[in-house]
């Protein structure tokens, strides 16, 4: 059994009604890794991690999960991975502590070891003073940190995690990724879709997915060295003239808004020079022009 | 491997989700109560007191003796006695009465000179039921006042003094009161049950679907039979409450005899309820939407059991296609199953066909539904 590849894919595709919403995706993920699967609504990243997590057939295509094949016999994985759907799917009816326990005893952990893990989770997740409260009375990140405590509480060689900080909190979210990163340090593998570009630059890996299709996967440097994509920030009060004035100049391939400031990514050839001379020139008003590092998102924006 | 652990996870799980839910529970129990106590004391098919004019043309001690035995029997209630013929419509018209005697006049001279004598019956067919037990127990007493007249006027002859040449002794068995209670609320119960155990269930995997609670339990190493017989473990027990309740109430409330065995009866209504209930988990894997799931419920639990199960309607009567369609309800069986046990005191040596019939039919529901059940999203 191979243990270089937590997953791997070739070809994998699912078509709902003719749309082929995952459309021949080859994917590896190593062993001991995180990799983020980025992309926007409607990538294809949730039905991705559905087939992986042995909850939907495929219609076409190979996937192996742990060396088993996923799509042939969904259950010969499930012992071994931890699966969190993008909705919540724990039982709002019941308390923290009854869903951890139903979790426990659905993978049939030992009473001994169940008790030394639920100790750890409460522990990391600080929700031991929520474990006789209703599940559905928690706030959004609690909820996560509650669905992440049922779905460890097997000690799972592979975490598929779909969206996990979707509307969570950003201190419930770097909490989050603490835990992630303290499971890292166990063996275990992550593999967590997001449609937050900042969140990606924290994995070993990045995939980037657009209609079905992986565009590139390479780590996060990696792919910004593969794209060579030279992005300028500018800071100027009138946004939408300059935005106008730069889109027509050539070497200018995307002018795109990021909150007040304004990334322009261009072609070699045209430099933070190249920029003032148009602005000047088009008598627009300007703070401030420089080089930055391309984040994700602007390479997202390149690619799709 | 079937793993225990599992099974009993589901149950526990189940249990407290039931337990939680106040108002389903509140109904879980109430409906089946709120049903017995409507239907016990509604659906009365006994035919008594029924509202009787008398039109009395001959007004001789005869024709009194004759009305009185009318007025002794519980199946009459004579309103009044009238004058004319046209009251007697103006009566039946209105609804004050259901039903009229008229008596001709010279009914006394002529019993006496030994002629025959014309008595006229009149029933509202409106109400065909109660007509045709009038018509019944009126012929009867008519028959029993001639032949009063006969042996006498035979005695006073001096021809015997015996009596009536033919005594019919009648002995209705395991209901003798004829009390109509007495075999609807056996009947009743195996409808409830069916309706409440069908209902409970669809409600209990739609809900995940609709929650999204499914999507997790999927991905875990459940399997399908360790799912479907721990949500039954809880349902079962629930439905269990509600069938101990209306024996009771049946019992104890509406006085229906209890003459078989208890054991046997819980036992049977067990397998029933797992059928019912498996039944009722199929539709709700098969909808995959609660509301769609407990109108379909309904559908397929009431309909049948009310109307195909030889509760209210004798099967033997039925069209052949629909005597055939019955064997498919399993209340059929269960309504048997409860008169039997119930009423006649029987146990398994008269009822294991319907016995292995229930179980056939429960081992079915529970097949169908587990290879009904895909741990899939689609």
């Amino acid at each position: 059994m191979t243990t270089e590849y937590a997953i791997e894919t070739r070809g994998l595709t699912r078509i709902f009604d003719e749309v082929r919403a995952v459309d021949g995706l080859d994917l590896t993920v190593r062993t001991g890794e995180i990799f983020g699967l980025i992309g926007p609504d409607g990538a294809g990243k949730t039905t991705t991690m559905r087939m992986l997590a042995g909850v939907m057939a495929a219609d076409g295509g190979k996937a192996r999960v742990l060396g088993h094949d996923v799509i042939g016999d969904p259950e010969s994985v499930k012992r071994d991975i931890a699966y969190m759907s993008q909705r919540f799917g724990l039982y709002e009816d019941l308390t923290v502590q009854e869903n951890i326990d139903f979790y426990a005893e659905l993978y049939l952990v030992d009473a001994e070891e169940k008790k030394e893990r639920f100790d750890r989770l409460m522990e990391f997740s600080r929700l031991s003073p929520f474990t006789g409260r209703l599940a559905g009375k928690l706030s959004g990140g609690m909820k996560q940190k509650l669905g992440l405590a049922c779905a460890l509480i097997h000690t799972p060689k592979l975490l598929l995690l779909d969206e996990p900080t979707n509307g969570v909190d950003p201190v419930s979210r770097r909490e989050f990724w603490k835990i992630l990163y303290e499971l890292l340090q166990e063996g275990v593998t992550i593999f967590v879709s997001t449609p937050y570009m900042d969140e990606a630059d924290r994995c070993h890996r990045v995939g980037i997915m657009d209609d079905g299709k992986l565009l590139i996967a390479d780590t996060p440097l990696g792919i910004r060295e593969r794209i060579r994509l030279s992005v300028i920030e500018i800071f100027c009060d009138d946004g939408r003239r300059a935005q106008k004035a730069l889109e027509r100049v050539r070497g200018v391939k995307d002018v795109v808004f990021f909150g007040d400031k304004l990334h322009v990514s261009v072609k070699e050839g045209v430099d933070e020079d190249t920029i003032r001379g148009v602005l000047t020139e088009s008598n627009i008003a300007f703070r401030s022009v420089r080089s930055i590092v391309p984040s994700l998102e602007d390479i997202f924006f390149e690619l799709s | 491997m079937i793993s225990i652990r599992r099974i009993r996870a589901v149950a526990k799980k189940e249990r407290l989700q039931i337990l939680r839910d106040t108002r389903s529970l509140l109904l879980a129990l109430g409906i089946p109560m709120l049903m017995l106590f409507l239907f016990g004391w509604a659906l009365k098919l006994d035919v008594i007191d029924v509202k009787t004019v008398v039109f009395d043309q001959d007004r001789s001690s005869a024709s009194r003796a004759f009305i009185e035995r009318f007025d002794a029997v519980e199946y009459f209630d004579i309103v009044s006695c009238i004058d004319t013929y046209d009251e007697v419509e103006r009566s039946l018209d209105r609804g004050d009465a259901r039903a009229a005697v008229v008596i001709p006049k010279g009914f006394s001279e002529d019993i006496k000179a030994g002629r025959d004598v014309q008595i006229q019956l009149i029933a509202d067919g409106t109400d065909a039921l109660t007509a045709q037990v009038f018509i019944g127990y009126a012929s009867a007493i008519v028959t029993d006042f001639s032949q009063d007249i006969i042996s006498e006027s035979l005695s006073r002859s001096g021809l015997a003094g015996t009596g009536r040449p033919v005594n019919v002794s009648v002995r209705v068995w395991y209901n003798p009161e004829l009390e109509s209670k007495n075999f609807i609320v056996p009947g009743l119960i195996a409808v409830i049950m069916m309706v409440i155990a069908g209902l409970l269930t669809s409600l209990t995997v739609a809900r995940e679907w609709e929650r999204g609670t499914m999507e997790q339990l999927i991905s875990t190493p459940i399997t399908v039979p360790e799912l479907v017989i721990g949500k039954l473990i809880s349902y079962v027990e629930l439905g269990f409450i509600d069938f101990v309740l209306s024996v009771l109430v049946g019992t104890l409330i509406f006085g229906v005899p209890l003459k078989g065995s208890v054991i046997l009866l819980l036992v049977l209504s067990v397998i029933f309820m797992i059928g019912a209930m498996s039944l009722g988990m199929f539709i709700s894997i098969v909808a995959k939407k609660q509301v769609m799931a407990s109108q379909m419920a309904i559908l397929a639990t009431f309909l049948p059991s009310f109307l195909l199960s030889g509760f209210v309607f004798p099967i033997a009567t039925m069209p052949l296609v629909l005597q055939g369609i019955t064997f498919l309800v399993s209340a059929r069986y269960f309504v048997t199953i409860l008169k039997g046990i119930f009423l006649k005191g029987v146990g398994l040596e008269v009822l294991w066909i319907e016995g292995l019939l229930l179980c056939a039919f429960t081992a079915a529901m529970l097949a169908l539904s587990m290879a009904r059940f895909k741990k899939e999203l689609t």
